[in-house]
């Protein structure tokens, strides 16, 4: 293998002149003193040569050995051409511990001209742990043989960030001037913020500082977006957890405590669809098991919802506060049939493949992808909602229900199916946010009761009836919580959102999108 | 005695009296005479059974105030849990202060929570607890003015019906929320606990506690009284035609928003004086007392019993708890079943509650059955 590589880096650097200093190199390592030895490591290295690896790791283990014709050898291989040779009576090159940093900074540096770039990238990074003129030198050189974009650029990072250290103001200046756009990195900002504090020269002190407050703004921009994103993560969850209310209570106007039940079922049939493709499902669909979930928690969440609005809610038309107990009553029981059926444990629904991970963004804020995800399914749900109601039979069928339900009676609209079925849609879209919610949280039985209060809140915020209203108050809240959490804490954010609405409600009782005319009085 | 005193008090109801003083005697001479008997004795009413009826006797205070608003005006609260364990707070602070230099910690003024959290001196909303005539004021007064800043808030506004419900439900969720804080300075999670005495007696010894359950008892009926008043004044009875037709009684020139006002703070003066007693009782208050699902059982306690009447919810309290006592002994998984189960019969086919049953079967028997489910639709 070393005869392989030894063979190749040959080929690669086939110069004699270099060949020739790098051999006369090499074999400076077996001279007599250790500062000798130290320069020949020295000089190995300024070579930047990629064949002087194997032999500088082979000396710092002790596997190098000299003959006493002066050969070098390797586990029976010539150092230098790789060919076998005898290694009768050779000793090994003897090492001290200051020849071994040498050797390992040696090696280091020349990772710069490893043929493999993950090699090279990790060894621009390297370099700024042992700082020194040579490892600068090597950074230029190797930059103008550098092909790779990515590696480039964390030499040219590597080499800014040793500029600033350099003894002459100008390189100091340059490095600064480099560091600017990547000053959102700690290191570098604790290496600016030194500069800026103790700079010999005003012009280089001046120019760190100004770095310094361009990043400081800019962090404070990007701490912004992080809250805007994680506000509009969580506004997202409210909002499916509160579309299908915004149909069963905001359309029909049925209070149902079960609610956040319906959602609860939908995250244990996404559970349930997973176990099933792990049980039966090939390898490759595994990761697909969510689109086969989707349609499943609509069906199971919308079929016990139409047997509740048929069941209870049908005969307590009218009657909100019992329908409130009764829901209630429903919702306790569905809790306590999930847990017999499933166990009290949280159960692990996994994320696919295709949701795990996410994308960061500079100065450390990431952006998953399941949250990614789960915002534009949101706005998607929504979208087919309003969609639904607006050009369907059936929706034009619900509206005309709720807004008279005598007259669309006698013009042969049958008043009770549409009141099943729009409690079934509701409920169905409950059970979809379920899907959505098991793959940020926990799925346990009490999964819905969280977000019961929270789905309320909104619905009435935005205006019963609204889904804009539903919308817009989602978001918000959830925009609001978020930067609310940093000053006063997760649970006091929450605890004022809920006072705010409390006060918010005293001035207009109908919520942001209040409905007019005929449906408002209903 | 004025002829309109003796009227509100209805003195000349004899029915009521007798039956008022039938049950006075069995709680507060019978129950206490068993209880004496030697242990092992048939008819033995063993210490915990005592306590247990003393818990009962406050959770029916407690239906009762919730009956008050919901049966008589129309509004159903389900926030009363958070007047109840605001009640109990306060009690609970009482008692942690007269714990004083006997904490685990030793610490002289600081409970042991706060010893715990690192806390110097104690913060303000903790000074003059040690006294119970002032903790006893705030039993009545930290309820009493929650209750009338959120009814004044709500009622001004015209917030009835279920917005009323889920706005008091946020309420009590909130105060969870803000308890569960360790900065509260109310024992965050683990809330108060360790009582050692009240008013200097020994909260451990069973004279004590037949002492605790005799209050209760008494305060139930006081209040019991106390609404009787309220419901057979004049004011009761513009409190029940809010509850048939709010806007007619605004049209026909009464402020709505003060007589409710008025039931809805009386209504949590009580259900604090029963958190105050409840709390000594059981030995620990804590942040899940404000839990909206605790709140709302109240509201099927009064349901059961039979709301707009005031024997309806004592009789919802006993029936509901002592299931809920026996049931989770006997099969804890099917506790929920049957309390999901019981709000779902009794709002379709128990209107009335318990009270009504009897006025039900009869309509039924005489050919002319209750209408069970009334068409009123988008009404």
């Amino acid at each position: 293998m070393i005869r392989a590589l030894a063979l190749l880096a040959a080929l690669l650097f086939a110069q004699p002149a270099q060949a020739d200093a790098f051999s006369e190199a090499v074999a400076g390592l077996s001279a007599g003193g250790f500062g000798e030895k130290i320069k020949a490591v020295e000089t190995l290295a300024a070579l930047g040569d990629a064949r002087a690896v194997p032999i500088l790791r082979a000396m710092a283990e002790g596997r190098l050995l000299a003959r006493p014709d002066g050969a070098l050898v390797i586990d029976g291989h010539d150092a230098t051409t790789g060919q076998p040779a005898e290694a009768e009576g050779a000793l090994a090159v003897s090492i001290n511990n200051r020849l071994r940093s040498a050797i390992q900074g040696a090696v280091g540096r020349l990772g710069l001209v490893s043929p493999d770039p993950a090699e090279r990238g990790r060894a621009a990074q390297a370099v700024l742990d042992s700082p020194s003129p040579e490892s600068a030198a090597m950074l230029r050189k190797a930059i103008e043989r550098e092909t790779d974009a990515a590696v480039m650029t964390a030499m040219r990072f590597s080499l800014a960030a040793l500029d600033l250290g350099d003894a002459d103001p100008a390189r100091r200046l340059a490095g600064v001037a480099a560091l600017a756009d990547s000053s959102l990195d700690p290191q570098v900002r604790g290496l600016l913020t030194r500069l800026a504090q103790s700079d010999s020269d005003a012009g280089v002190a001046g120019a760190a500082r100004q770095a310094l407050e361009g990043a400081e703004t800019r962090l404070r921009a990007l701490r912004i977006a992080e809250n805007l994103f994680q506000g509009i993560s969580l506004g997202s969850v409210l909002l499916l957890a509160a579309i299908g209310l915004a149909v069963t209570f905001g359309v029909m106007g049925v209070i149902n405590m079960a609610h956040g039940e319906m959602i609860m079922l939908g995250a244990y049939t996404t559970f349930a669809v997973q176990e099933a493709f792990r049980a039966w499902a090939p390898a490759w669909a595994l990761d697909f098991y969510l689109v086969a979930a989707l349609p499943a928690a609509f069906l199971v969440s919308a079929a016990i919802g139409i047997a509740l609005e048929r069941g209870v809610i049908r005969f307590l038309y009218g009657r909100p506060l019992e329908t409130l107990l009764a829901t209630w009553g429903v919702s306790l029981m569905l809790q306590q049939l999930v847990r017999s059926l499933f166990g009290a444990t949280n159960k692990e629904v996994a994320n696919p493949s295709w949701m795990t991970g996410g994308i960061e963004l500079a100065g450390g804020v990431m952006l998953t992808w399941n949250r990614v995800v789960i915002v534009l399914f949101a706005v998607a749900v929504l979208a087919g909602l309003a969609a639904l109601m607006r050009w369907s039979f059936f929706g034009l069928g619900m509206r005309a229900v709720t807004q008279n339900r005598a007259m669309a009676s006698a013009m042969g609209i049958p008043a009770g199916r549409v009141d099943a079925l729009t409690f079934g849609l509701g409920s169905g879209i409950a059970g979809i946010a379920g899907v959505a919610l098991s793959q940020i949280g926990n799925v346990s039985p009490n999964l819905g009761q969280g977000y019961i209060v929270d789905s309320f809140m909104v619905v009435v915020f935005g205006g019963v009836g609204s889904l804009w209203g539903t919308l817009v108050a989602s978001l918000s809240l959830g925009v609001v919580n978020k930067f609310l959490e940093p000053y006063a804490g997760a649970m006091l954010g929450k605890i004022l959102v809920l006072v705010f609405i409390i006060l918010f409600i005293q001035k207009r009782p109908r919520g942001l999108f209040a409905l007019r005319g005929r449906s408002a009085e209903a | 005695m004025g002829p309109v005193l003796s009227r509100l008090l209805a003195i000349d109801d004899r029915r009521f009296w007798l039956g008022f003083g039938a049950v006075g005697i069995l709680l507060l001479a019978v129950v206490p005479s068993l209880n004496a008997l030697p242990a092992g004795h048939a008819l033995n009413v063993p210490d915990y059974a005592v306590t247990l009826l003393g818990k009962y006797l406050c959770y029916a205070l407690l239906a009762l105030s919730l009956d008050l608003v919901w049966g008589f005006a129309g509004v159903l609260s389900l926030g009363h849990g958070a007047f109840f364990a605001l009640g109990g707070y306060a009690m609970g602070m009482y008692m942690m202060r007269s714990i004083g230099g006997r904490g685990v910690y030793g610490h002289a003024t600081l409970p042991d929570f706060m010893v715990f959290l690192n806390w110097q001196e104690l913060p303000w909303y903790w000074m003059g607890f040690d006294s119970f005539w002032f903790a006893a004021a705030m039993v009545v007064a930290v309820p009493a003015g929650l209750a009338f800043v959120v009814g004044w808030l709500a009622f001004r506004s015209r917030i009835t019906g279920v917005y009323l419900s889920i706005i008091t439900q946020a309420m009590t969720y909130a105060l969870m929320l803000a308890f569960f804080r360790n900065e509260m300075g109310f024992g965050g999670n683990n809330g108060l606990t360790d009582f050692k005495e009240l008013l200097g007696f020994d909260l451990s010894r069973p004279g004590v506690k037949l002492g605790l359950y005799t209050a209760s008892a008494v305060m139930l009926g006081v209040a019991f009284l106390v609404c009787r008043f309220i419901v057979g004044s004049k004011l009761g009875r513009v409190l029940m035609a809010i509850r048939d037709a709010e806007s007619r009684v605004r049209f026909l020139g009464y402020s709505a928003t003060a007589v409710k006002l008025f039931a809805f703070v009386i209504s949590a003066v009580l259900a604090g004086i029963a958190g105050a007693l409840y709390v000594p009782q059981v030995g620990i208050i804590n942040p899940s007392e404000f839990s909206p699902a605790n709140s709302i059982e109240v509201a099927i306690w009064v349901a059961v019993g039979g709301r707009g009447t005031l024997l309806g919810p004592v009789l919802g309290a006993f029936a509901v708890n002592g299931a809920k006592t026996w049931l989770t002994g006997a099969a804890p998984e099917l506790w929920l079943f049957a309390l999901g189960g019981l709000f779902i019969v009794v709002t379709l086919l128990m209107p009335k509650g318990i009270v009504g049953l009897a006025a039900q079967a009869r309509e039924r028997l005489r050919g002319r059955p209750v209408p069970l489910i009334e068409e009123k639709r988008n009404a």
